[in-house]
């Protein structure tokens, strides 16, 4: 690991202020906000991210860690452990899909130490990203090349890639919020405001060392989630290699809001094997107005996947995805 | 001088000044976290900036002189020969170097020790009353839940937190809420009987 120093924050003010040269996620950024520190020191010891300085936004956790059920919607403090919000009775109970991307996430030791906002912004698993003897990646060398394209990609995305990185977001948490249509609140530099989340991840856009479309200097303070009559029916499906303790090779987040057997509005989110976190709006819009039969199900999965790519190993994700697809759809039916 | 020193003199000669720091029996009081800024300038240059830290490890104050980059399984390992901790895969893959920082199970190997001063760390050190075993460790000698035993310090540190955590009510939940420790001896089917076995004990007393 490279040498950096060390501070804790004071406050957010004091932060905003500095603008802090944290870059949009390229590895080469100055300053990286030290949350959890279960993505950041990881990818320090690898040498891949190499920052010369870490603030330590824990101290932030009393203001922006906590948990609010509101009549309008969720508040997540970004500071809040994964495990404090799996656990939390209200967001079990009218928002099992978010509970249950956490509760199936990393292990319990992990949870402990990592943030909501970490685990937004944690980078992928591509394992020519974590090895830095790899010359061609794009994402560490803007305009080295993909080593993953031609290489092992059995993990890798099929959904939202191009040829400068076919890399996955590794995330549970995010794929769930896709769908649920979150806003992330930041504070930084030019003050606070608030996204969509599905504007916080960048495509690749043949620049995939850009990760964010964060600020310099800028921090998600809090992840809003809107109430709807959807969010009590809602689950989030992930298939893996193995039964516990390991990332999704496939997954869907599904909120379902049903007349009877007629689909009133549905919400999908498609992980494992995207390149951001993704939400399946065309295939949203196949379902609504529909009964939510195996039939109907089968034709929004088809359309979701319709634009994979794929690159070799990674052939067997579109079916993969459909599947996954069509059982959470049918198991958030039968809720 | 420090130039030629490479980074392995430089760590035992920190033990040194924690040793001397404790036969000097110097009180230490819960120190702020300003005390604890790493030289800025020494680091920019690359050279090993040391962080004076307090940490509370099973009971204790200790006062280290550390480099920012020291994790805390290092700090225990090599700075305080607190070896029980052991170092698996040092990313957080499988679950070797768990510990409880303020009572929460959480992976060594990725927490900086800069990071957990004014909080209380116990180790598997810091687990018996003594001589007296607790009952996960009782528990998994009782049931043979080990084979070279690598793994079974941070496997009984994340037991007994599971226990606590009121998620060790059956084989399946202990087996969901352990798979962040990995056995490379298997020793999977014993490990979980320990569990339920402590787990009761736990609970009566
Ligand atoms: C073995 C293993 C298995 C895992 N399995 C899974 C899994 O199955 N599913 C899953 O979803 N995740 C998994 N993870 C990833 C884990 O969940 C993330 O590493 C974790 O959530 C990151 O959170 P953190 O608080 O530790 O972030 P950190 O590591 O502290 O930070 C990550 C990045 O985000 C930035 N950052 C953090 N907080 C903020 C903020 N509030 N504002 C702005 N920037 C911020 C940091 O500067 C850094 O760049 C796994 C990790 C490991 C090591
Ligand atoms: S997929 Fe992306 S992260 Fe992986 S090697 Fe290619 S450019 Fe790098
Ligand atoms: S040594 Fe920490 S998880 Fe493996
Ligand atoms: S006893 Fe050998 S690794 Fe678990």
């Amino acid at each position: 690991m490279r040498p950096f120093t060390y501070e804790r924050a004071d406050g957010l003010a004091e932060l905003a202020r500095r603008a802090l040269q944290t870059g949009q996620g390229q590895v080469d950024a100055e300053v990286q906000f030290l949350a959890g520190g279960t993505s950041l020191i990881d990818l320090m010891k690898l040498d891949v991210l190499r920052p010369r300085s870490l603030v330590d936004i824990t101290p932030l956790a009393a203001e922006h860690g906590t948990v609010e059920l509101r009549p309008d919607g969720l508040r997540i403090g970004a500071l809040a452990s994964m495990a404090s919000v799996a656990v939390h009775p209200g967001v079990v109970e009218q928002y099992p899909a978010i509970a249950e991307s956490l509760r199936l996430a990393a292990s319990a030791q992990l949870r402990n130490m990592a943030t909501i906002g970490g685990n937004l912004l944690q980078r992928t698993r591509c394992p020519y990203f974590r090895d830095p003897s790899w010359t061609a990646c794009n994402k560490r060398l803007p305009g080295s090349g993909c080593a993953a394209l031609d290489g092992i990609n059995r993990n890798h995305a099929v959904l939202g890639v191009d040829t400068s990185c076919i890399a996955q977001y590794p995330g549970d948490l995010g794929v769930v919020l896709a769908a649920l249509d979150a806003q992330v609140e930041l504070a930084g530099p030019r003050g606070a405001r608030r996204v969509p989340f599905s504007t916080l991840h960048r495509p690749p856009g043949g620049q995939p060392h850009v990760e964010t479309t964060l600020l310099p200097g800028e921090l998600i303070t809090e992840v809003a989630v809107p109430a709807g009559a959807w969010t009590r029916r809602s689950l989030y499906l992930k298939i893996r290699d193995r039964a516990s303790y390991e990332f999704a090779i496939a997954s869907a987040a599904v909120a379902l809001d049903l007349d009877g057997e007629t689909v009133r509005s549905v919400r999908l989110g498609i992980g494992g094997m995207a390149y951001r976190p993704w939400r399946a709006a065309e295939a949203e819009a196949a379902l609504t107005g529909k009964p939510l039969t195996e039939a109907n199900a089968e034709a929004a999965a088809e359309i979701a996947l319709r634009d994979a790519v794929t690159n070799g190993h990674n052939a067997y994700k579109p079916e993969l995805g459909r599947r996954t697809l069509v059982r959470a759809l049918l198991q958030a039916r039968a809720m | 001088m420090s130039g030629t020193l490479n980074r392995r003199e430089v760590l035992s000669g920190s033990v040194l000044g924690v040793a001397a720091a404790g036969l000097g029996g110097a009180a230490l009081g819960a120190a702020g976290p300003d005390a604890v800024a790493a030289t800025p300038a020494a680091a920019a240059q690359g050279s090993p900036a040391r962080a004076e830290i307090v940490l509370r490890v099973n009971g204790r104050d200790r006062l280290l002189a550390i480099d920012p980059r020291t994790t805390l399984l290092d700090a225990l390992r090599e700075h305080m020969a607190l070896t029980g901790s052991k170092k698996g895969c040092d990313h957080g893959q499988c679950g070797a170097c768990t510990v409880h920082v303020d009572g929460r199970r959480v992976l060594s190997c990725l927490t900086l020790a800069v990071a957990v001063q004014g909080k209380a760390v116990t180790t598997i050190e810091g687990l018996s009353a003594g001589d007296r075993l607790h009952p996960m460790q009782q528990a998994f000698i009782a049931h043979d839940a080990f084979q070279c035993g690598y793994c079974t310090p941070g496997q009984i540190m994340s037991a007994v937190a599971c226990v606590h955590e009121g998620h060790a009510g059956s084989p399946a939940e202990i087996r969901e809420y352990m798979s962040g420790n990995l056995c490379r001896c298997a020793a999977y089917p014993n490990i979980v009987a320990a569990i339920e076995d402590a787990r009761n004990q736990m609970e009566r007393s």
